[in-house]
């Protein structure tokens, strides 16, 4: 039993420029990306990536949306139309004319094994994959730094536009994008089952993991604090779609591993956080709930913890987690389709009762990571359930709304006051100047879990326990021979060779530096590497 | 102080009377934090308010 399983973060930014908000925020995006790969050794920049294994289109219900129907923004797996496993190296024929590079399709693969591109006139910031929570949230700071580089290049050159970055979901006019978390879950468990099962959990789990907004409704219609961000754009329980009717559950069935063992579940609800500890809880509760209906399906049913799950199916999901955002008091009931009616608070409690049942059913020892999860996700459901304001420092929504209180209170303004929804925005300004977060931090106000030391560290390198590892060390030691890359391929242009060589990477935990570590340092180029894999 | 006055109402005075209840400390620092970030909102917050949330305008993403 463990919250161990592979996990990643993908994030999109808010992106302006200072003073032009007429400003391309494409080009804008595409300048982010540019100029962070220009800032890096020049061989790096010319890898692209490698859409070959991409399937945007496969639904996890077991069935693949056409391509001429599906709404364009879902055509991320073809960069024109603006998104090792133990097998040797396989050859691909070399293109005969350089293939043009799209300057909307910005793409950079960085040497910590995360990918930074230009998504649906956002840059975007998709993590490395690593196995726990606590790297979830190295490795996503690692991310904010990134994007923070890019400001400060862009404001050192006159020639390009300066530009600011908000690691948040809504501009409040109507507009979202997306931070997902995506989890490996094993493929045996039906999907229907697993999405039937996780629903109550996501439509819950705002009380704190909720970012906190203020307005209430897509385009901030009302005045109010809810607390969460994307909230307000859940349309449907369950779906294909990220960009239009978003569900709760999305079905988007690309595991970027082998599928007959894996799915990805790909989690679209979930909002941006800055404070570590509610991206750590966000990953780690989920990872616990994913681990309980995994076991407990295989064996049927783990001394009740299914059952208790499956007694917590809501009436109606889609208005309830509207209802659970726009509660501040978290005294707010739901529905349940046996007819209770449970706080969101309450709803959470059952599944850490689920998975406390399933632990015990198990009965092996729990490794320190999990019982840190566990210990903290109940800590908090009782301090929520009793202070909800002793919990500030750990749950962002409150973080933020102390904050906004306090400015109401001295200023006595209205929810609908300009300078609250300046607050709200400027939270997540990356620059620690200019950040409201960043300066609560700093000023102590804020439960931190990971040094600036493995965050430095972090933005350069990668985990040393995925695959991530292999696709990084090659950026970072062989870039200039490295032609494109993927979540699970590495495409590699050695001169001389007669086709380009692509090493794929099926599997998640393997290509750890346990296990290509001393083969790549034996290897002083790439063809001496590929020689060694076998190609 | 009238916050401490009110924060110890019951203390016998054997105990100093400046050691405050355990949570009292944390809960007005806690405070301390944000007020210091409140006296100096102005230099932290965009210039004008009004005109930065106006322009902040994005386009939809995933």
């Amino acid at each position: 039993m463990t919250v161990r399983r592979v996990m990643g973060i993908e994030t999109e930014y808010g992106v302006l420029q200072p003073g032009r908000p007429m400003a391309n925020p494409m080009l804008l995006s595409s300048h982010v990306v540019a100029v962070h790969a220009a800032a890096r050794e020049g061989g790096r920049t010319k890898a692209r990536w490698d859409y070959d294994d991409e399937d945007p289109l496969q639904d996890a219900r077991g069935f693949h949306l056409q391509r001429a129907s599906a709404h364009p923004s879902l055509l991320t797996d073809d960069p024109t139309r603006p998104a090792p496993s133990g097998d040797g190296p396989q050859e691909l024929e070399r293109p005969d004319v350089e293939e043009y590079e799209d300057p909307g399709a910005a793409n950079v693969i960085l040497s910590n094994g995360a990918r930074l591109y230009v998504d649906h006139a956002h840059p975007e910031y998709s993590s490395p994959e690593v196995t726990n929570p606590r790297d979830a949230v190295v490795w996503d700071r690692a991310g904010e730094q990134v994007m923070l580089a890019s400001v400060r290049a862009l404001a050192s050159v006159p020639a390009l536009p300066d530009v600011a970055l908000y690691k948040n979901n809504v501009d409040g006019k109507g507009a979202t994008y997306g931070t997902h978390e995506n989890y490996l879950v094993e493929r045996a468990v039906p999907f229907s089952d697993l999405a039937a099962r996780l629903i109550p959990f996501f439509v819950t789990r705002q009380v704190f993991t909720g970012a906190g907004r203020v307005g209430l409704g897509q385009r901030g219609e009302r005045a109010g604090f809810q607390l969460s961000q994307r909230a307000d754009y859940v349309e449907a329980e369950i779906g294909l779609e990220t960009t239009l009717r978003r569900p709760i559950v999305n079905t988007r069935d690309e595991p970027h591993a082998d599928p007959t063992r894996w799915r990805r579940l790909h989690v679209i609800v979930g909002d941006a956080t800055m404070l570590e500890v509610a991206t750590y809880l966000r990953l780690g509760t989920a990872s616990l709930v994913l681990w309980l209906i995994e076991r407990a399906v295989a064996e049927g049913g783990s001394g009740g913890a299914l059952a208790i799950v499956d007694r917590l199916a809501l009436r109606d999901p889609v208005s309830a987690v509207h209802h659970i955002s726009h509660d501040t008091t978290l005294t707010a009931t739901v529905e349940l389709v046996d007819g209770r009616r449970l706080t969101a608070l309450e709803v959470q409690r059952e599944y850490l009762t689920a998975v406390r049942t399933a632990l015990a059913h198990v009965g092996a020892p729990l490794d320190a990571p999990t019982q840190d999860v566990l210990d903290r996700w109940a800590s908090l459901l009782d301090r929520l359930a009793t202070d909800p304001a002793d919990c500030a420092r750990e749950v962002e929504w409150l973080a933020k709304l102390r904050l906004l209180d306090g400015m109401r209170r001295r200023e006595d303004l209205p929810w609908d006051h300009p300078r609250l929804a300046a607050v709200d925005l400027q939270w997540s300004d990356v620059r620690p100047e200019r950040g409201l977060y960043h300066r609560l931090a700093a000023a102590g106000a804020v439960e931190l879990l990971v040094t600036p030391q493995e965050v430095e560290r972090a933005v350069a390198h990668p985990p040393v326990d995925t695959r991530a590892y292999f696709r990084g060390e090659a950026v970072a030691r062989y870039g200039d021979q490295v032609s494109a890359a993927s979540w699970d391929s590495v495409v590699f242009d050695v001169p001389g060779a007669s086709t380009l060589q692509r090493v794929p990477m099926r599997d998640p935990l393997r290509g750890t530096q346990a296990h290509v570590g001393a083969l790549l340092d034996a290897s002083p180029d790439a063809a001496s590497l590929l020689a060694a894999l076998g190609g | 102080m009238a916050g401490q006055e009110r924060v110890n109402p019951r203390r016998d005075d054997e105990e100093p009377v400046d050691a405050p209840e355990p949570v009292a400390p944390s809960v007005q620092s806690r405070d301390a934090e944000v007020d210091a970030l409140l006296d100096e909102i102005d230099d932290v917050l965009e210039q004008n308010a009004e005109q930065f949330v106006r322009g902040f305008v994005q386009k939809g993403g995933q």
